[in-house]
């Protein structure tokens, strides 16, 4: 049986993350390492110790915003912001419940709106992804003044070619 | 020139003064936009952060669909530019993903056509001097930092964006409308991106930082390529700190004297023109 590092070195499928010689360049760049339950360099530890539960259940694989900083600066190339969609990817498939629930429900409505209209339709996106995370009331004003403003529209054009579109959902769901 | 345009869902939305000011420039400079055929989303953050797979195919079919006309394809939406950027870089490192790929999308990537976001295509296609000889109205007062933030820039390797820790594109644009760029040291930070709707108070603190940062490099505004920065900049700063964000598509219409900038102002949420009636450029 693989262990945890070989599984995650796997997916991301470059250099492995033993590469890293912990020199935390990623986490002194990182801009939300603030507001994480581990930093990026801790979760490169932790997987190397084999601690998944503790890794998938972080809040740290949510808060990732992606911007790449740490992947720009590591000496050795480790891809650490494919590491965090392949922890995000993995706890999503072993049905793990996130810590932080609503980053999860906004790309859960995010995805549902391409599937259903090809496009984003911001207002539907934004109702679903408030029935979901029942934060209901926070933004409302603001949503309200760019409604008035015409920059959220009930009803936007949508893709023709929906086929095409739901054959991709088809085809990566798992 | 001419290139095929893709507009991306926020710029049909939220963003809807980046895509009627970058149509208004774009044809003010002789660029003929072509929409890209009945394109859909990139997946942005949602898809990749969740699904691989999906993050490759989602702007593949798009960038397929933009192939049969063989021009380069304008993205104005940095998260759409990086993703189609990365959907490239996957497919061509990727044999096997790029087979599979090309059959759930039904069409062939035959890698023919560049992706370039519009700072770039003026930059270096169109040109500073171009520019400023077309300028109206100087920006003379207007003392912008130029906030780039991630999506354009990196991963570096894949963005092929000049000098990614420290660009300048943007600024020299800015100076050449006779503006007063302000250097600063957050260029190329987050704003925090799609975790606005989710971690709304994360965001806020990021913002909060670049508007201090701002403000004590001594500017009066920010200026900015991507939807999703500038909604976070427009809509989540804490009072004391906001000052108004600009699409730096909206600045240079503003300095050819275009028609449009003051719709567009009006749909800010920070609203720019009291800054810009105290400069008398309004």
């Amino acid at each position: 049986m693989s262990t945890f590092l070989e599984d995650v070195n796997e997916k991301i499928g470059g250099v492995p993350i033993q590469a890293c010689y912990h020199c935390r360049k990623c986490t002194a760049g990182c801009p939300l390492a603030f507001a994480m339950e581990y930093n990026p360099n801790k979760v490169i530890k932790m997987i190397q110790m084999g601690m998944k539960d503790k890794v998938l259940n972080s809040s740290t694989i949510w808060l990732c915003a992606s911007c790449e900083t740490c992947v720009t600066r590591c000496p050795n190339n480790v891809d650490i912001a494919r590491m965090m969609d392949v922890l995000r990817e993995t706890a999503i498939e072993e049905k793990i419940e996130p810590k932080e629930k609503n980053i999860r429900k906004f790309h859960e409505a995010f995805l549902a709106s391409i599937k259903s209209g090809g496009r984003i339709n911001e207002p539907m996106m934004i109702v679903n992804y408030k029935l979901k995370s029942g934060d209901y009331f926070s933004d409302m004003a603001m949503g309200m003044n760019m409604f008035m403003k015409g920059k959220i529209k009930l009803f936007s054009p949508r893709t023709k070619d929906m086929k095409s579109v739901r054959q991709i959902f088809k085809s990566t769901s798992k | 020139m001419k290139v095929s345009y893709y507009p991306g869902c926020s710029l049909h939305a939220t963003g809807k003064e980046y895509d009627l000011s970058v149509k208004a420039v774009s044809k003010a400079l002789d660029i003929e936009l072509q929409e890209v055929d009945d394109w859909s989303c990139c997946g942005a953050s949602s898809a990749h952060m969740t699904n691989y797979k999906l993050s490759v195919a989602l702007p593949a079919r798009n960038i397929i669909a933009a192939e049969k006309d063989k021009k380069d394809v304008m993205v104005p939406c940095a998260a759409c530019f990086n993703r189609f950027k990365m959907a490239q870089h996957h497919m061509r490192e990727d044999e096997v993903l790029k087979k599979e790929v090309e059959d759930m999308v039904g069409g062939t990537f035959s890698d023919s056509v560049a992706i370039r976001n519009p700072i770039d295509i003026l930059y270096n296609d169109v040109g500073i001097d171009t520019l400023s000889g077309k300028v109206k109205k100087k920006l003379t007062g207007l003392k912008p930092v130029a906030y780039y933030g991630c999506l354009l820039l990196r991963p570096p390797e894949v963005c092929e964006f000049e000098n990614y820790e420290n660009p300048y594109m943007l600024d020299k644009i800015m100076a050449g409308l006779g503006a007063e760029p302000r250097n600063w040291s957050c260029k190329t930070d987050c704003c925090g991106g799609s975790l606005t709707l989710g971690k709304t108070e994360v965001v806020v603190r990021l913002v909060d930082k670049l508007m201090t940062m701002a403000r004590e490099a001594g500017a009066n505004c920010l200026v900015t390529a991507c939807p999703v920065c500038f909604a976070n900049l427009d809509t989540r700063a804490s009072e004391n700190v906001r000052l108004p964000a600009f699409y730096f598509t909206e600045i240079i219409a503003l300095a050819l004297g275009l028609e449009g900038p003051d719709s567009w102002f009006k749909i800010h949420n920070v609203d720019p023109r009291p800054l810009l009636k105290s400069l008398s450029l309004l």
